[in-house]
């Protein structure tokens, strides 16, 4: 599964001092724990921090680099800071993300092919996030239909369903899990299924109990990645053991030391 | 309307192992042999890339050849007492590699000893330029005093040497690491045993690209279809990126095709079978073929004449550089 560390983020604050600051050693060192954890790909998130944010994104995706040449998923919301981003990034892309509206997928399905990028759509047009399965599925299916259109392969499209907090959406965790399963069957090959996990228990107490378990459920239901927390040792067992589980891996007494040393 | 493709493309490939070393590289063999290095599923060649053929090693035993069948002895006659000369006969057939198994070592088949032992390696690498396998008696307390001393009078020949097992490979995974040579990780017709002992020997330093796989093997119905099925299913897992499961596989195709009944009993005893002449060999270099078709990469025959058969036939199957 396509493990994306979420650490290296604005949003929290060492990471938010670091760009700040131009701080090297301390992005270099949230990179490298996330890879030793078994990260595949790593998150760039600018966040709410002071300056240009393209300065600051292009600065990040410099600094990153300097320690893997592991996928960087560029994470911002602005198109323009996207295509500044991918140009300067060498390493393996993945765009995060694009809405699924037909002009936003327009655009950035050109953007991924244009720049040989993996991309990540959300189930999110302007009326938001839907409230059913229903509404997921079709989203689902412009989004597979625009990247058609656009020459993009689709096993490079990830396809987010939008977790919502179990808290205020308790529907939400059965209705991500029915459209991935419903989704699955929509191409072949088919698209893959990602999810910000963290989002899933968003001021919840037990965090990393949910993320824990509904990333393992997640998983059998089709999920092949998620935006985590890499370092959560007991997260990412979890989400090894519903691989193996599910059969992705093949079994030997120590599979959680082999799954890791695989990648 | 376009004809859809039907190529499949894996994102891994199988790793490349040399075996033996010239004067160049700090040994005396006149070759080495690279196996593995695939890209797709064996033999389909319109999708994948097969730089390395599979090799055919001929074994030498220490212990002669009793109880072999009369049409592998035939043409060993004046070779099985004397590993030098049945070595360099092996050279002369065309085999690849010679396979030294030390079947003497056992207490049951007069318990020769390591120094012995190191001696018939000796005798095998001056007498036949062909890279080695040296393989023990499948007990740990012979193997773990043998092998040790053999591959240390074999030292920079980088040899293929076997079997370390899940119970029992800290010792020759520690001669191999000193001395330089590949190691064979043993797991019978078990792929989650594979994968472990692969794990295992890594724990204790050796490179996972420094291992072959032994299935172990099976030359009949279903012992050939089990090892056959955990073959295919490691194959997919290293090409789709298991690194535990990229090794290439060894496979002793000429002592298991000895115990097929089929493949030696008389045409006088079953008249149907017809000439056991023409039967034995070629069940040995069938066999192998179709473990070829599950990945296998090392056969270790027997009887010379399915050496040259299975020879043939690669050459004709075995896809050719685009």
């Amino acid at each position: 599964m396509l493990v994306i560390g979420e650490r290296i983020n604005g949003m929290f604050r060492n990471v938010r001092r670091a760009i700040e600051n131009k701080d090297k050693a301390i992005i270099h060192q949230v990179a490298e724990r996330q890879i030793e954890a078994g990260a595949d790909a790593l998150d760039i998130n600018v966040g709410p921090t002071r300056g240009k944010a393209t300065d600051n994104m292009l600065w990040l995706i410099e600094t990153v680099q300097e320690v893997t040449d592991k996928t960087l998923c560029i994470d911002t919301p602005k198109f323009d800071v996207m295509q500044e981003a991918l140009r300067a990034c060498e390493n393996p892309r993945l765009i995060n993300s694009t809405k699924a509206t037909e002009e936003e997928l327009e655009k950035y399905t050109a953007l991924a092919v244009e720049t040989n990028s993996r991309l990540i759509a959300l189930t999110i047009d302007a009326r938001g996030v839907p409230a059913d399965v229903d509404g997921r599925v079709a989203m689902g299916a412009t989004i597979v239909t625009k990247a058609m259109e656009a020459g993009m392969g689709i096993p490079d499209l990830y396809i987010d369903p939008v977790i919502l907090p179990v808290n205020v959406a308790p529907k939400g965790p059965e209705h991500v899990m029915e459209a991935i399963r419903q989704l699955k069957l929509l191409s072949d090959p088919p698209p893959k299924f990602l999810i910000g996990l963290s989002n899933v228990s968003q001021s919840c107490r037990e965090t990393h109990l949910i993320n824990r378990i509904f990333l393992a459920m997640a998983i059998s239901a089709g999920l092949d990645g998620a935006i985590m927390d890499a370092t959560d040792r007991d997260l990412m067992e979890a989400a090894i053991t519903a691989e193996l589980l599910m059969e992705k891996q093949i079994y030997c007494d120590d599979y959680v030391s082999a799954y890791l040393r695989s990648r | 309307m376009p004809v859809p493709s039907v190529k499949e493309s894996f994102s891994a490939a199988i790793n490349e192992v040399t075996i033996g070393a010239t004067s160049g590289e700090g040994g005396t063999r006149s070759r080495t042999v690279t196996i593995g290095g695939d890209t797709g599923l064996p033999l389909a060649g319109f999708e994948a890339e097969f730089p390395n053929p599979p090799a055919i090693a001929m074994e030498v035993s220490n212990a002669g050849v009793e109880g072999w069948p009369p049409e592998v002895k035939r043409h060993l006659e004046g070779l099985s007492q004397d590993v030098g000369k049945w070595a360099a006969k092996c050279e002369e057939w065309g085999a690849d590699m010679v396979c030294l198994r030390l079947r003497a070592a056992h207490p049951d088949e007069g318990g020769r000893s390591a120094d012995q032992c190191a001696d018939d390696v000796k005798r095998v690498l001056e007498n036949c330029g062909l890279p080695l396998i040296i393989w023990g008696v499948d007990d740990p307390e012979v193997d773990n005093v043998v092998l040790p001393r053999c591959a240390q009078v074999a030292s920079g020949e980088n040899c293929l040497m076997g079997t370390a097992k899940e119970k029992d490979y800290r010792t020759l995974a520690a001669a191999c690491l000193a001395d330089g040579h590949k190691i064979i990780g043993e797991a019978p017709c078990d792929i989650n045993l594979s994968k472990q002992v692969n794990i295992l020997l890594e724990d204790v330093g050796v490179s996972v690209e420094d291992i072959v796989m032994y299935p172990t093997t099976g030359a009949l119905g279903f012992g050939m279809i089990y090892i056959y099925s955990v073959m295919e299913r490691a194959r997919l897992a290293g090409l789709s990126g298991d690194k535990l499961l990229q090794q290439p596989f060894v496979l002793t195709v000429g002592e298991e095709t000895c115990r097929v009944k089929e493949a030696k009993t008389p045409e006088e005893e079953e008249p149907s079978w017809g000439s056991v002449r023409a039967r034995a060999p070629l069940w040995e270099a069938a066999t192998a073929l179709g473990l070829l078709d599950a990945g296998g990469e090392l056969f270790v025959l027997r009887n010379p004449e399915a050496l040259a058969q299975l020879r043939e036939a690669l050459d004709r199957i075995w896809p050719k550089a685009q």
